[in-house]
């Protein structure tokens, strides 16, 4: 098996500093911009350095480090730890359903030696990895293959179903919609797309009805939320407002009532737009908004380079990560989404997320400095 | 390397597909990014005014500052009801560390009650923890400076001044000045003011009549609060308006003579300006301390009040009815004279009886006076002359003069709680199922049945009679800086009664005090110069039958308190030139020569050393406070 071969010996195909050379930097620059944007919206928040934005700039510096180190790995060598990372995502979701943390009603954290993380979070990036590794080599008349199409379907329904089990609706919608994104990338069919889409209704139907109360109740309020403004409807209804009297060009640095007199709930994490939005107004909150756009039709742009379909997928993938987290944010905070706990990247105070986040960069760097390397080819026969 | 080429033309198909979908993921992207983008647009700026309001009402929380309350004043300025400071030890939870033990070394400096404790406690854990607590109020001086050098030992103790009402005069003015009392909670849903600590309502009296005046109005400051309430700084204040001070009419130096003058008695006694119908004093006996409400009344001692016969909480000057008896012998007179039934000259024959059908009414003097005119019936009170009168005159002639000489009628007197009393005419009779007799009209000539009224109603009549005009009693003087009406002398409508008919009924009351034979020779006063006229008067409160007065052995001083006629007596003075108008009233006092008029002479002669309407108010005389 010559390529099999030729991906165990995936060596180092050119120094450390040509490596260096090709890191896009501009765009490791529009991330440093985007954690200052943090930097000055949790300072704010924590009216001074302490107690989150120092640290937050500290987490930026270490997963800056982490980002370059993984961009430096050969995509190739990535590219076989795929499944294992597939794997781990997978025990690490039924180990978190077993003995992880509460929050607010769900098992999402896991302890790992005193750090604290969401497996979910890291399994969303190992599906992209592991779809990318099953379309790498597909022709396209394999992918119209339907049959070809089952086990990566059950791939993003396994981790999908043991997300929604602990249960955390809003990430388990957005894995689902990596997971069909690297499927669009890959060249599956429009019409399989449309014979899925088509039942959803449906069982949105069905999954409101076997729903948590809370879930239920951030669904309900999300539609009313003057019917209880001041429980669940409390966080939507203070957000609005923040945002509402930020006006066209904001009450200025540090100077948002709503949030400085904590009528603005969890402000240092998914609340954080809207600190910005109330402190530096509609023009602040657009400027954020053309950033974070920037970020991801940068990593879009990182996809069309690359000449291997694995890089391609993972771009795209981690693309769409980033987008989902951020539109949801956005759209959360606004009103025009029910309430999720999605936090905006770089931006939001959290050290787990920063961290998954800047290892989604760190692929998404990788794949761009190994844009040309010879990795595979498209072959009809393996499986 | 040798599968390069076939590798790029396989991989061709496959990479367009994913340029286009990637390419159309990005529109999407930024499409969606661009919906985001409207709706933040709709929410800051289309919609941003309503938010800015929203935000503004989330920070700023208006607050009420308390208001001084008005002082009362007498007529002379001193003050009868007033603001005392009030220093209280308040508790903030939040600076201190632990609740208790702060609460028992406030103990060990401060006495505090068990059972205060509990409530202190109770309210803590109630409360927002920045919120003040009340641990005691009415600090001594003393108390207050061994809380202040043991402050280092009690965190969260904060020493703060409040306002409590004192009524310097105590029970001498309750009646009048009226007391205060916690709003009830129907109260302070009408007016938000009344919920701050402190705040007082008027419940009685001249508290009541002007509460709102004396209330003020409430200041406002804004404050910056966050989302739990806590105050982070002031951003505005605008004060209010303190209650204004009342004036009355009262001279508190009087007022304690005349009350003084009523000893142990059950007795009320008006003294009123005969000129501009100013009340000069307005004494009850016995009375309440009115600063008992401030703090709330224990249930005994208001179960002591209201079952007590003597009724202390009732201002008997205008809330006690009584039937005037022989007091009301000039208005009969007047009303004879008035409709022309009588003259002065016409004389009737008293046998000590009057017969009418088949009923005898007696006079008072079993063996009758004889011939007599108006002048000597009134000098000798006798009851057949105003049978007789009462019978030629008629019920409702008789009413209707009552009536314009102020018994029986509403006074329009700025005090609340006032009686109207009852004057009875066919008409009120018939309206109540009965017919008109008329033995009710011989019996209402000389004041009984069912005729009532009060003793600021009998003051105001010797007024209206000593002055010839409608005299209106009132006792509000100033209100803040603006005179009230009424203070002008001399102002009130002539009461279209000729200077003879008056005249004849002066000359009446001034023979029952001046003239040998007169009822009340112990009215007299022993003053150069100035001469008292006025009439006795003694209702009976129980029918005595005729077996029992004809057995001789009747005598009313020997019946249980509560069954003895009532003793009154009204008079003006000087004769010639009427300054002041007195009516006493002693509750089963027995006859009004021998326990009413010593009284009123001596309060007149009070009256009348004193003289208070002549006497100058420093920056408060009438005609400073008259406008332009």
């Amino acid at each position: 098996m010559p390529f099999e071969r030729r991906l165990l010996r995936a060596e180092p195909s050119f120094g450390l500093v040509r490596k260096l050379c090709q890191v896009p930097w501009f765009y490791v620059l529009l991330l440093c911009a985007l954690a200052g944007v943090g930097y000055v919206a949790l300072y704010s928040a924590g009216n001074g350095p302490e107690p989150y934005a120092s640290r937050h700039v500290l987490r930026f510096g270490f997963g800056i480090v982490m980002m370059l180190a993984i961009a430096m790995v050969d995509i190739r060598f990535i590219a076989r730890l795929a499944w294992p990372a597939y794997a781990v995502g997978i025990v690490l979701l039924v180990l978190v359903l077993r003995m992880g943390h509460v929050g607010k009603g769900a098992e999402r954290w896991l302890g790992i030696g005193g750090m604290q993380m969401q497996p979910s979070e890291f399994m969303k990036i190992a599906l992209v990895l592991a779809l990318a590794a099953w379309f790498h080599r597909a022709s396209w008349e394999r992918i119209g293959n339907p049959l070809f199409l089952i086990p990566p379907a059950l791939m993003v329904l396994l981790p999908v179903g043991l997300i929604l089990k602990e249960p955390n609706l809003g990430t388990a919608v957005i894995t689902a919609a990596i997971g069909g994104a690297v499927f669009l990338g890959a060249g599956v069919r429009w019409w399989k797309f449309v014979l899925v889409a088509l039942p959803v209704p449906f069982a949105a139907r069905i999954a409101y009805n076997h729903m948590h109360d809370y879930q239920r109740a951030r669904i309900d309020t999300f539609f009313h939320p003057e019917q209880d403004p001041l429980g669940a409807g409390y966080n939507i209804i203070q957000s609005k407002i923040a945002l509402g009297s930020g006006g066209m060009w904001g009450k200025g640095f540090m100077q948002g009532t709503q949030s400085h007199l904590n009528f603005l709930p969890e402000k240092q994490t998914d609340f954080i737009f809207t600190v910005l939005g109330e402190e530096f107004g509609l023009v602040g909150g657009l400027a954020l908004m053309g950033l974070l756009l920037v970020i991801t039709l940068g990593a879009m742009a990182i996809a069309l380079r690359c000449r291997h379909q694995f890089g391609r997928l993972v771009a795209l993938g981690i693309a769409t990560n980033f987008f989902l987290y951020v539109f949801v944010n956005i759209a959360m905070v606004m009103g025009v989404i029910p309430v999720g706990g999605v936090p905006l990247p770089l931006v939001s105070h959290g050290g787990s997320a920063m961290i998954m986040v800047m290892l989604g960069m760190g692929l998404l760097l990788s794949v761009h400095v190994h844009r040309d390397v010879e990795f595979g080819a498209v072959r009809d026969d393996i499986p | 390397m040798r599968d390069a080429r076939k590798d790029a033309r396989k991989d061709g198909r496959g990479r367009a597909a994913f340029t286009r979908r990637a390419l159309l993921l990005g529109g999407a992207e930024i499409a969606a990014m661009g919906l985001l983008g409207v709706r933040l647009y709709q929410v800051q700026v289309v919609d941003g005014r309503r938010y800015t309001t929203l935000a503004e009402s989330n920070r700023v929380s208006v607050r009420l500052i308390a208001p001084p309350r008005g002082r009362i004043l007498d007529r002379f300025g001193t003050v009868v009801a007033g603001n005392k400071l009030n220093w209280r030890a308040l508790l903030i939870a939040e600076e201190t560390d632990d609740v208790a033990a702060t609460l028992d070394t406030f103990g060990r400096i401060v006495p505090l009650p068990d059972r205060e404790r509990q409530r202190v406690l109770r309210e803590v854990h109630r409360g927002r923890r920045f919120i003040p607590v009340t641990v005691r109020d009415f600090l001594s001086w003393e108390e207050m400076a061994r809380i202040e050098v043991n402050a280092p030992d009690l965190p969260g103790i904060v020493v703060d001044v409040g306002t409590t009402r004192i009524y310097p005069f105590g029970p001498t003015l309750a009646h009048v000045v009226g007391y205060v009392a916690p709003p009830n909670e129907h109260e302070v849903a009408e007016d938000p003011m009344l919920a701050l600590p402190g705040m007082r309502v008027g419940r009685a009296g001249m508290e009541r009549e002007d509460d709102v005046a004396l209330r003020g109005r409430a200041g406002e400051v804004q404050l910056e609060v966050n989302a739990v309430g806590r105050v982070i700084r002031e951003l505005d204040r605008e004060e209010g308006t303190p209650g204004q001070d009342l004036g009355m009419t009262i001279d508190s130096v009087l007022q304690q003579q005349v009350l003084g003058r009523l000893g142990d008695e059950t007795a009320s006694a008006v003294v009123l300006d005969c000129r501009n119908g100013e009340v000069m004093a307005m004494a009850t006996n016995p009375s309440f301390d009115p600063s008992l409400f401030d703090s709330g009344v224990s249930q005994a001692q208001w179960i002591e009040w209201t079952r007590n016969r003597r009724t202390p909480l009732i201002n008997k000057a205008t809330a006690g009815l009584y039937p005037p008896g022989s007091t009301f012998k000039m208005a009969v007179a007047l009303a004879a004279l008035d409709s022309g039934a009588l003259t002065t000259s016409d004389r009737i024959y008293c046998p000590g009886y009057l017969d009418v059908g088949n009923t005898r009414f007696h006079c008072w003097r079993r063996w009758g006076h004889g011939s007599l005119d108006l002048r000597g019936g009134l000098k000798n009170s006798c009851d057949v002359f105003f049978y007789e009168t009462a019978r030629r005159t008629g019920i409702d002639r008789i009413a209707a003069m009552a009536h314009r000489l102020g018994l029986g009628t509403h006074l329009d007197i700025d005090l609340p709680g006032a009686k109207r009393g009852l004057i009875p005419t066919r008409e009120w009779r018939e309206a109540h199922g009965h017919a008109w007799n008329i033995g009710d009209t011989i019996v209402s000539g000389i004041g009984q049945g069912y005729i009532q009224v009060t003793p600021l109603q009998l003051a105001t009549y010797v007024a209206r009679i000593a002055t010839g005009r409608a005299v209106q009693p009132h006792l509000t003087r100033t209100l803040g800086s603006a005179p009230q009406p009424g203070a002008q002398a001399m102002d009130w409508p002539p009461m279209r009664l000729t200077p003879h008919e008056l005249h004849a009924v002066r000359d009446g009351m001034w023979a029952v005090v001046n003239e040998r034979g007169g009822t009340a020779p112990q009215a007299r006063l022993h003053l150069a110069g100035v001469q008292l006229a006025g009439k006795t008067g003694s209702s009976q409160v129980r029918r005595v039958s005729r077996a029992l007065r004809d057995s001789g052995h009747f005598d009313s001083a020997k019946l249980p308190w509560r069954f003895r006629p009532h003793a009154l007596f009204v008079c003006f003075a000087p004769y010639d030139a009427p300054r002041y108008a007195v009516s006493v009233v002693v509750e089963h006092g027995n006859a009004g020569a021998a326990a009413a008029a010593p009284i009123a002479r001596d309060i007149m002669l009070d009256t009348l050393t004193r003289d208070p309407a002549g006497r100058a108010v420093p920056g408060q005389t009438i005609a400073e406070l008259q406008p332009g």
